[in-house]
């Protein structure tokens, strides 16, 4: 399994793409932009004067797009996402769907959170019902739609168990129904695998690949982890800290339909190490690739 | 039966243990209440004087009688008088102050309390007087209730409100209701109307306070998640500020009632004496501190009783907290009747790989969203 022979592996540079994967970016190319995101900034009131915690970011993602953006903790990556979800403000510069600019929370966006956010008091059926019955649609049609969802994640035996009698790994899942059956434009996911033990994290991995080729959706994904964002993104956006900003924007060279045994390809190390290189100024990517593979 | 953890911090003690501890919880005064009553040598201050002795002997301490209460060092005075005189002693039992009757004597009174009539004409029984007092906490609480949740509501969720209504009030609650007593009879008159209002003084003020801070508890994160699934705000407050602090709100309300019983004796004083607190006045003016005591246990029974009551109540009617799922079971069998039709739910295997060939693609599954990625037109 180990390729290596000699201390240092020679890999291919992450710039270089299969046929296969450039005709997937190029295909992917050609589709409308979901999500604009022009010059945004975002400058916070510290004791000590403004601190800007984004500068300058310009993001665009096209539809079916799984666009990852990944960076070391006060790169201010969760700001963008909270910016997205409108549930912060730009200081300058702004984003928009399909054109239109956000000025607040909407159920176009939806969106998962890094902790548990279902709603305690309603049955997962409910949950996943919430966005639908505040559009006020009926409650039969509501259910219709809540059961299509619970089966695409899988959960539908547990639509009338309570959140609490649900594991971690199952509250996240039904929390991406939840957002999904809203039929968001974007679907804006924080670090929604970060509370969760490695073998549930993986095992999420796989099913949010699997709902993302199944639903046509477009997905915003934060986290730090580089495996994550290598092995579920088309393109991984690199933000530095202090002030955040974009370092790189890197389009995965890894075919789909992705698989775990894809963690020691020479394309996916190579990603791995420019990754680890712009984050940690390091590449020691084969040692913790081994490591996830294990987990998975 | 020792090395199960009793001491162990913040771990829930073994499950027998629960029973005799709690038990314990009311035995342990019960114990301490009948060894000052029954041993004599433990406290005992007074003598109750069985034989008053020689009565012609004079003397400081002369004023002895049968059947007389006296400090056990008069008693022992006396006899020095007596028996300086070289008369016949008096003869007593050691015995505890009228104020602390013993626990069998406070029983009796406890069940004549319910079985005899009242002494005077006009006087109440003890089981009126106690549900006049009920009501009294009752309308009480359901005014402050009535106005202290919508406000407490409104203050926790918009600093508008809080700004707004919290300074006054904080300003308002440190005013004792009883200094209100005279103004509630001037205004509401004598009988009830004032000793509501006391009631109702005494725990609005508090309540919107409490209210405000359960509301403000509410874990941001699911506000920010029913705005992100869409919640307009008036949506935002009616689904989820509301049903996210209930169960909360319902402890609240436990622990307020006791409140508003704190303050009917106050309340009951003022104006024309009434209820619980009437009887325990008139008993005490008798120096009936068996009946007392009885009036004073009830109270407490009542209060335990009630909230008992309200806790059960509470894990029937919040099963995502206890985990008690009678209520919604039942109502699931009743609504379940009218929709069997549908497919059970335990034949839908939890896996992606039926997706595209369950019943959803024949169905006219009204989703908007293309089950067919460009992607796959392409390739």
């Amino acid at each position: 399994m180990n390729p290596v022979a000699s201390d240092r592996l020679e890999l291919p540079s992450y710039r270089h793409h299969t046929e296969q994967v450039r005709r997937h970016l190029a295909e992917i190319a050609q589709r409308p932009v979901v999500l604009e995101v022009d010059q945004l900034a975002r400058t916070f009131q510290g004791p000590s004067g403004a601190m800007p915690a984004l500068t300058g970011i310009d993001l665009e993602v096209r539809r079916g797009e799984f666009v990852s953006v990944i960076g070391p903790s006060g790169c201010g990556k969760s700001t963008l996402i909270r910016i997205l979800a409108g549930l912060d403000r730009p200081s300058s510069g702004g984003a928009f769907i399909d054109g239109v600019r956000i000025e607040g929370p909407g159920a176009e966006r939806g969106m998962v959170f890094q902790g548990y956010t279902l709603f305690p008091w309603l049955s997962v059926m409910q949950n996943v019902m919430f966005g639908l019955r505040m559009k006020h649609v009926s409650k039969a049609r509501a259910e219709e739609h809540a059961r299509h969802w619970l089966k695409v994640i899988g959960l539908e035996r547990f639509m009338d168990h309570y959140p609490a009698q649900l594991s971690g790994g199952m509250k996240q899942r039904v929390a991406i129904a939840r957002a999904l059956a809203n039929e968001p434009r974007i679907l804006l996911m924080d670090e929604p695998f970060g509370a969760l033990d490695a073998l549930t994290r993986c095992s999420m991995q796989k099913h949010l690949l699997e709902v993302h080729s199944q639903v046509d959706v477009t997905i915003l994904f934060i986290t730090h982890d580089l495996d994550e964002a290598i092995y579920l993104s088309d393109r991984i956006v690199v933000l530095g800290a202090n002030p955040g900003r974009t370092l790189e924007v890197i389009d995965v060279p890894v075919t789909r339909p992705r698989s775990p045994e894809q963690f020691l390809t020479g394309h996916f190390l190579a990603t791995k190490k420019r990754l680890e290189q712009l984050i940690h100024g390091t590449d020691d990517a084969m040692t913790s690739s081994q490591h996830m593979d294990l987990a998975c | 039966m020792a090395s199960t953890g009793w001491l162990t911090i913040r771990e829930p003690l073994p499950a027998k243990a629960r029973t005799w501890v709690t038990m314990a919880s009311f035995v342990l005064p019960l114990v301490v209440w009948c060894l000052l009553s029954y041993v004599p040598f433990l406290w005992h201050p007074m003598t109750l004087v069985t034989d008053p002795g020689d009565v012609s002997v004079a003397g400081d301490y002369s004023f002895i009688e049968k059947d007389q209460l006296v400090d056990r060092d008069v008693f022992a005075k006396r006899n020095l008088e007596l028996s300086a005189a070289g008369a016949h002693l008096a003869e007593g039992q050691r015995a505890n102050p009228i104020y602390l009757p013993a626990p069998h004597e406070v029983a009796r009174a406890f069940y004549t309390a319910f079985t005899t009539e009242p002494q005077r004409r006009g006087d109440y029984w003890l089981h009126e007087s106690l549900w006049h007092s009920c009501q009294i906490i009752f309308w009480g609480f359901v005014y402050a209730a009535l106005f202290g949740v919508p406000i407490g509501l409104l203050c926790g969720t918009f600093s508008l409100f809080s700004r707004l209504f919290e300074p006054f009030i904080d300003f308002v609650r440190y005013m004792p209701a009883p200094v209100f007593g005279a103004l509630a009879v001037a205004i509401f008159g004598l009988e009830d109307a004032p000793k509501v209002a006391i009631i109702f003084i005494g725990t609005f003020f508090q309540m919107v306070l409490v209210v405000a801070n359960t509301t403000r508890a509410i874990d941001p994160a699911l506000l920010h998640a029913a705005q992100t699934l869409g919640a307009s705000n008036r949506q935002l407050l009616q689904h989820v500020v509301v049903p996210a602090i209930i169960p909360n709100l319902y402890r609240d309300m436990r622990i307020l009632i006791g409140w508003a019983w704190t303050y009917l004796v106050v309340a009951e004083l003022i104006g024309e004496k009434s209820g619980i607190s009437a009887f325990i006045y008139q008993q005490q003016r008798y120096r009936h501190f068996d009946n007392v005591y009885a009036a004073i246990a009830v109270i407490g029974f009542v209060g335990l009783a009630f909230d008992q009551l309200l806790a059960q109540l509470g894990t029937l009617l919040f099963p995502w907290e206890s985990g008690n799922h009678a209520v919604s079971r039942l109502l699931r069998r009743k609504s379940s009747s009218s929709v069997v039709g549908q497919a059970p739910a335990s034949t839908a295997a939890p896996a992606f790989d039926d997706e595209s060939s369950g019943p959803i693609s024949e169905e006219p599954v009204p989703t908007m969203v293309s089950r067919v990625r460009p992607s796959q037109e392409v390739a």
